[in-house]
């Protein structure tokens, strides 16, 4: 077990292609940590890196206090779990878990105790005997997890371990995968582009984009506090609802009315030197239906009349879908954002609002709806840079 | 079918409960018959022309096989059913022809697979130049075996030949031993290419996964190839040393123009040739034809029952 540490670690290629710009993290003892973001944003490369199988450009990698740049994977004490799971077909169960401590001429006698113990966390004794071909996925998966954990590695290194078994065991897996965490106490780090996974999985989430670091932070705080467009985007499902908007003397204009800045706001905005257009960002349950909200707290937000478009029950709650005329809200992080989750090229124009109201509204289809927001919930980004303008430490 | 299930174990996630469906054997629908019939009718014509020019020849062999059938004395032939077999059995130049086949195809082959997997490894990993490389190393394959041979027949004649020169002006084509070699050599120079080209194909088989995976567990160079690379390959292995065997068992070019079988260097089809065409001798020359199909033959069951047995991720996995 031991620290990782990456200091300015770069990736580039031979082509000049940079992958990785510079990365700068700290991975505690027994941390859990996440890399995400969306595909191409430079995550495995990271992990590669880690693990040995890619070249460091530049950067230092210390991994327990010790510069391992040079080191080949098999010398440096790390073991990971790949999407293929990477089990060797011409081996059983048994074989394949106890492979690296063939490797490592483990004495018999350990390696029986180690690969018995280990089957024995992973509900895999009955399948010791067994060859990868004839496991279900979720099986297989459990003995990539076994062949890790066998030798006790210094760090897991984990890509997209879940990405291929279907939504509901994935959903079981995360479960005791992090429970495993918990146990072996392991530092770990884990590649995901899967921001449920992040959210609920890490101690610790490092949002990457082309690259570069976006923010890295534990998962309420990056929800509730995101550096960038970019992260507040990713994070969050449904994602953060983007609205262009006019800053004027502590009042926020845009399609979904005016409204007046919280103190607490109005100080930040100030204290960020905003510009005058801004992008306005709110989550979905920063919404309400009017009727729903007292008078008092009513005029601490903004309220707006549309007609609801579509309207899903969810039983505890109500998402309401509205589509508001109007430019819809342009940043190069929000292209990106919408090309990762392929919703670019959907066609429909307006700003689409998703809403989360509370399952007492009477919010119908087709109808129109009074539909009020929380004004001191509201983000506001600089639409050139990105940067949020009211982003806090706390 | 091993590519697919090495893919299967590799990169899918569903469960393998499909594979062990009871079998149940129902009687086959109006359709089901039709179709059987329709694939019968397509192969009718690959199936009568093997049967013409391969099933025939085999089996009037041996019929031929089993008579007194000289062309020098046509008018003395007669069924003598397995005399002719016993003459070329008790025949000690037949032996010799035998051990030297054997010896020649072991060697070579043996050879072959190690300087072919070299060439398929270097290949494989070439970064830089991969088509060059492939070109140059498929060269020899190119050229007509004949042609080869004679190119080779002069660089080993005292006089002419620059390897001759190189070694002394030793006239090393007129001793046994040396002969050999030289016939080997001819042969591995020759038909490498074809071997790294088999196990290529089978070392694209091998998922950069499993050796990523095999790395991170501590596995060096060596390590991965021999635990990882070769048992996942194993199947393009032995289908590549079948066909080298079969091939190489069968050697009558570079022996035909190399040293036309003298000095006891012939193979067994140098012989049955030998027999069969210049002698003229249609009865024992057939029998000979016939030894070597058999032992070809016996040569191909030993490797094909082989693969059933070890095929890996086969589904006998778990149940054996």
């Amino acid at each position: 077990m031991a620290e990782i540490v990456l200091d300015k670690v770069s990736k580039r290629y031979p082509d000049g292609a940079l992958a990785v710009q510079e990365v700068n993290l700290e991975i505690a003892d027994g941390e859990f940590i996440i890399l995400v973001g969306p595909s191409g944003c430079g995550k495995s490369t990271t992990l590669n890196m880690i693990a040995g199988l890619e070249d460091i450009t530049e950067g230092e990698l210390r991994i327990g206090g010790q510069r391992v740049n040079e080191k080949a994977p098999k010398d440096r004490d790390i073991a990971m779990v790949f999407q293929s799971y990477a089990l060797y077909p011409h081996m059983t169960v048994k074989e394949n878990m106890a492979f690296p401590l063939r490797l490592a001429k483990v004495d018999n006698a350990t390696v029986e105790r180690k690969v018995s113990e280990a089957a024995e966390i992973l509900d895999l004794t009955q399948h010791l005997e067994r060859k990868p071909s004839n496991l279900s996925g979720g099986q297989r998966q459990r003995v990539a997890m076994g062949r890790a954990i066998v030798r006790n590695p210094k760090a897991f290194l984990m890509d997209e371990p879940l990405s291929n078994l279907d939504a509901k065991l994935r959903v079981q897996m995360r479960t005791s995968v992090s429970r495993l965490q918990k146990q072996l106490g392991t530092t770990t780090v884990y590649v995901t582009h899967d921001q449920t996974e992040a959210m609920t999985l890490g101690d610790r989430v490092v949002v990457m984009r082309g690259g570069v670091v976006q923010q890295i932070g534990a998962p309420q705080f990056l929800y509730e506090h995101p550096a960038n467009l970019f992260v507040a985007g990713f994070i969050g499902s449904p994602s953060m609802n983007f609205v262009p908007a006019t800053l004027e003397n502590g009042s926020l204009r845009s399609v979904l009315g005016d409204c007046t800045l919280t103190d607490r706001v109005r100080q930040l905005v100030e204290g960020a030197d905003a510009p005058r257009e801004v992008i306005m960002g709110i989550r979905p349950e920063h919404f309400e239906d009017a009727a729903l909200v007292d008078a008092a707290v009513l005029a601490a937000g903004g309220k707006f009349t549309s007609q609801v478009d579509v309207l899903e029950s969810m039983g505890s709650d109500k998402y309401a879908y509205f589509n508001l005329t109007g430019e819809q809200a342009a940043s190069a992080e929000l292209q990106e954002l919408a090309a990762d989750a392929g919703s670019d090229d959907v066609p429909g124009d307006g700003i689409s609002l998703v809403t989360r109201l509370s399952s007492a509204s009477g919010a119908v289809e087709g109808a129109s709806a009074d539909i009020w927001f929380d004004a001191d919930k509201v983000q506001l980004f600089d639409p050139s840079s990105g940067r949020n303008l009211t982003y806090t430490e706390r | 079918m091993s590519h697919a299930t090495t893919e299967d174990t590799a990169t899918t996630g569903t469960a393998p409960e499909k594979s062990v469906a009871p079998k149940k054997k129902a009687a086959l629908s109006e359709g089901k018959r039709a179709e059987r019939k329709l694939g019968w009718l397509l192969c009718a014509p690959a199936a009568l022309t093997m049967i013409a020019v391969t099933g025939w020849p085999i089996l009037y062999s041996l019929l031929l096989s089993m008579q007194r059938f000289d062309l020098k004395f046509p008018d003395r032939t007669e069924w003598i059913w397995f005399d002719n077999y016993v003459t070329v059995l008790s025949n000690p130049y037949w032996w010799n022809a035998v051990w030297v086949t054997v010896l020649l195809t072991v060697v070579t082959v043996a050879v072959e697979l190690v300087l072919g997997m070299a060439l398929a490894l270097i290949m494989h990993r070439a970064l830089v130049g991969r088509g060059i490389v492939r070109t140059t190393t498929l060269i020899p394959y190119g050229i007509v075996t004949v042609v080869a041979a004679f190119s080779w027949r002069f660089a080993w004649t005292p006089g002419t030949g620059y390897l001759a020169e190189a070694l002394g002006g030793e006239p090393v084509l007129t001793e046994k031993i040396p002969a050999l070699l030289v016939v080997g050599l001819a042969e591995i120079w020759k038909t490498t290419p074809f071997m790294a080209l088999l196990l290529m194909a089978g070392l694209a088989l091998v998922p950069d996964d499993l050796l990523k995976a095999a790395a991170m567990d501590g596995a060096s160079g060596w390590q991965r190839f021999i635990k990882i690379t070769v048992p996942i390959m194993k199947p393009a292995i032995l289908v590549a040393l079948l066909f080298r065997t079969l091939d190489a068992f069968r050697i009558f070019d570079n022996l035909f123009v190399l040293t036309a079988g003298s000095q006891g260097t012939s193979s067994v089809s140098m012989l049955t040739y030998n027999n069969l065409i210049k002698g003229l001798n249609l009865g024992i020359g057939s029998t000979m034809s016939v030894l070597i199909f058999i032992m070809v033959a016996v040569i191909a069951f030993v490797f094909i029952k082989l693969f059933g047995t070890a095929a890996p991720g086969s589904d006998d996995g778990g149940k054996r």
